[in-house]
């Protein structure tokens, strides 16, 4: 059992002076309504509230609901085998762990957020990350060790029943799809018109494939010298393709509309899934892990000494749903923008299957459960800094789709400014040379926007002279690993239609006959590629579509988790506190049922997909369209009426597992017979820890 | 100071993989070296090409 030291006087002082600080600077941030307000304020209220939860909710749910035993042998020790299963280090867990957790989310949705001011979004990272994303991850962690590290979709069945294990699988691969589509249309946001961020990220290909070469046949295995040779190259790529975006004929083979980017990653992605891991995603991962937590590192020491004044103030007026960068009200759709960083579904996969059979003792189910997505949380919380660093009328100004504010830039800067945000052409077009770009309006998707506020943050600790390079860094940070999740998830993607398929015809199960690895890897790249084609052509933008779309989702995993972990908590005998996943759930199934009947139903053209393919039907009956939107208007009708049938689907799963969660909890207690837990039994351990 | 400097080395290299092939070894001969019909252990190459294959076989990337 895990016992808690007899408090003293001077620890319970401690815990009352980080809780008073706390309080202090939420309360700070909730009631300020200057002009701006210091990034230290988000950085304190952050880390006081992580440490009170950690120290004393994480430790309540350890020793008094899951009770942990630090006594139990876990599968990496059951069933080590020196290759999947092997008790490993907690640190090294942690880094894993948190690796693959981390993804682009906590950096795209509280950029997308910040809309709304800073305030909703840090409010939901803060809370929803400690009361629920962080229980989530923490439960399902502690379920799945203690059934062999079984995976999410495997619990489900086991537990819930056979359509909750369909349900868990058929809602990954859907969100795999949407998701893969939206980052893809961040990465060409990013790119369209831009030499430089173009060159540079094309160059991160063939490094890639060069330190796969060098791992795989020139110097086998040596992992860490080989990365370390790739970011030096990366960092190469990046004043590489500063150099291009100077040379008056290179840089024209790199300047492209975003439908050409949008097919080149399409065959990217085609290509990625078929080629040897060795070759191309291996390497990569490598590359983009060493990226993401040196650039995150240096963020937060950069924030933290840097303290930099946030200029959105703390409430727009868009909390009433007129929002330039998505459709839809504060409620529910601040919870749907933001997923990752705050409860994140698709973390379920992570901690069910992978990590498990990695923990050399219960007790590391807190730190690293718990303590890892903390982490991701303060990830989230410093790309809304970032975000939230620019003035405002310049955020909206990258941020708004043309869609929206108009093609021409006087036209966005009337109405930009016309909200109260100001900004003028040319501090944009200033703006746009010291980032070396030609313009940055309309650069949707949130990487250019983060990309402009970490350059900002970086420049004005190293100097301004290389905001460029700052600028065109961040870009390449966050296209490497969207393009490692790009890759890796098109290849899962790949395997799942593989099993699936494989139930119908055998043959189509094996996961490398090459006409199964072919037409597999085709279905899914052109699942995608249909959702990023559209997303590329809706002068929208195609992320006020997308993302909400994929938060809905990944809200709704992460409902499939929690009902699994409630259900077995219940099971347990821990009724009394099922509450910890229990209310996680309740406000998961508010927040997705609300944003799936808005987006269905709302008459506004914005939120609901009715409605929108309603009003462009109208206008295209009408003649009111010109040539070159009529020319895509029925593409995008269709589409409108395929993402409301999405929306059905993605509702009709979520009710049925909760449903089918609650007929189970009720035949427990009624003493019918019901799905057992399948907990595996208990096994004395001979590590020594 | 120096151990732990070393110790620190020790995990980064065992989080990033550098190690792995080292890790299988030693893994071998403790459990499989003395079995009777036991195979010989596998060559760097081909060891690193099954770690790779594995590694990336299910989700192992979040969002």
């Amino acid at each position: 059992m895990l016992k808690n030291k007899p408090a003293n006087i001077s620890a319970i002082l401690l815990w009352i002076v980080v809780a008073l600080i706390g309080a202090s600077a939420v309360g700070g941030i909730a009631i300020h309504r200057g002009e701006s307000i210091n990034a230290l304020w988000f950085i304190t209220a952050a880390i006081c509230v992580y440490a009170i939860a950690y120290r004393f909710y994480s430790a309540w749910i350890a020793s008094k609901v899951l009770v942990l035993d630090e006594t139990r042998a876990t599968p990496a020790e059951r069933f080590d085998n020196g290759r999947d299963f092997i008790p490993t280090n907690r640190w090294v867990v942690f880094g894993h762990h948190f690796a693959a957790i981390a993804g682009p989310g906590p950096l795209v949705g509280p950029t997308l957020a910040a809309q709304f001011g800073y305030l909703p979004g840090t409010l939901w990272i803060l809370f929803g990350s400690v009361l629920g994303g962080c229980v989530q991850d923490m439960v399902t962690l502690f379920v799945s060790t203690r059934r062999n590290g079984r995976s999410l979709g495997q619990m489900a069945r086991d537990e819930i029943g056979r359509f909750g294990g369909v349900a868990a699988l058929l809602g990954t691969f859907f969100i795999m799809i949407i998701l893969i589509a939206v980052l893809g249309l961040v990465v060409v946001n990013a790119m369209k018109h831009s030499p430089w961020a173009t060159a540079t990220v094309a160059a991160t290909i063939p490094i890639a494939m060069l330190i796969g070469v060098y791992m795989r046949h020139i110097r086998v295995g040596k992992v860490l010298e080989a990365s370390a040779l790739g970011v030096l190259l990366l960092l190469g790529s990046v004043m590489l393709g500063g150099w291009i975006d100077h040379h008056a004929s290179w840089r024209t083979w790199f300047d492209h509309e975003g439908l050409f980017l949008a097919w080149a990653i399409i065959a990217y992605g085609f290509a990625a899934a078929i080629l040897p891991v060795w070759m191309l995603l291996a390497p990569r991962d490598y590359l983009s892990t060493f990226m993401k937590l040196g650039t995150v590192m240096l963020l937060a020491i950069a924030i933290v000494f840097l303290s930099p004044q946030i200029h959105m103030p703390a409430l727009t007026q868009f909390g009433d749903g007129t929002g330039p960068i998505f459709g839809g009200k504060l409620f529910p759709f601040v919870f749907i923008t933001i997923a990752c960083g705050a409860i994140s579904g698709f973390h379920s996969l992570i901690a069910s299957g992978t990590t498990p059979k990695l923990l050399a003792n219960e007790r590391d189910i807190r730190m690293i459960g718990y303590g890892g997505m903390l982490l991701e949380s303060f990830v989230a919380i410093m790309a809304l800094i970032a975000a939230t660093v620019l003035e405002p009328g310049v955020y909206f100004a990258i941020n708004s789709p043309a869609g929206v504010v108009g093609k021409e830039a006087a036209d966005a800067v009337a109405m930009i400014s016309s909200w109260g945000f100001s900004v003028s052409v040319e501090q944009m077009q200033h703006l746009a040379e010291q980032m070396g770009e030609v313009s940055l309006f309309a650069r949707t998707g949130g990487a250019p926007s983060l990309a402009v506020g970490m350059a900002s943050i970086f420049g004005s600790a190293f100097g301004q002279g290389l905001l460029a390079m700052w600028y065109h860094f961040a870009i390449m940070f966050e296209a490497i690993f969207i393009l490692t999740t790009l890759d890796a998830g098109t290849r899962v993607g790949r395997f799942m239609l593989q099993d699936m398929l494989g139930n119908i015809w055998p043959k189509m199960g094996q996961t490398s006959w090459w006409p199964s690895v072919l037409i597999s890897s085709g279905i899914v790249v052109a699942g995608w590629g249909y959702f990023l084609y559209i997303g590329v052509i809706d002068p929208n933008g195609g992320v006020n579509i997308l993302w909400p779309l994929f938060g809905i989702a990944n809200q709704i995993l992460a409902a499939i988790a929690l009902s699994v972990g409630t259900s077995i908590l219940v099971k347990s005998g821990k009724a009394k506190q099922a509450w910890i996943t229990g209310l996680p759930l309740v406000w998961l199934l508010s927040i997705t049922t609300t944003a799936a009947l808005e987006k269905l139903f709302s008459q506004d053209i914005r939120v609901g997909f009715y409605a929108a393919a309603n009003d462009l039907s109208a206008k295209l009956a009408s003649g009111l369209l010109p040539a070159d939107k009529a020319a895509v208007a029925p593409q995008l009708i269709f589409n409108q009426h395929l993402d409301a049938w999405i929306t059905v689907f993605f509702l009709l799963v979520l009710w049925v597992v909760v449903l089918d969660m609650l007929v189970v909890l009720l035949r427990f207690r009624l003493g019918k017979q019901h799905p057992p837990s399948t907990e595996a039994p208990y096994q004395k351990t001979m590590l020594e820890n | 100071m120096f151990t732990s400097i070393k110790n620190v080395w020790a995990r980064i290299r065992q989080l990033s993989g550098d190690d792995a092939y080292e890790r299988y070894l030693q893994h071998y001969y403790e459990h499989h070296a003395q079995q009777t019909e036991a195979h010989e252990p596998l060559s760097r190459e081909e060891f690193f090409k099954q770690w790779q294959d594995k590694k990336w076989t299910g989700v192992k990337r979040c969002c």
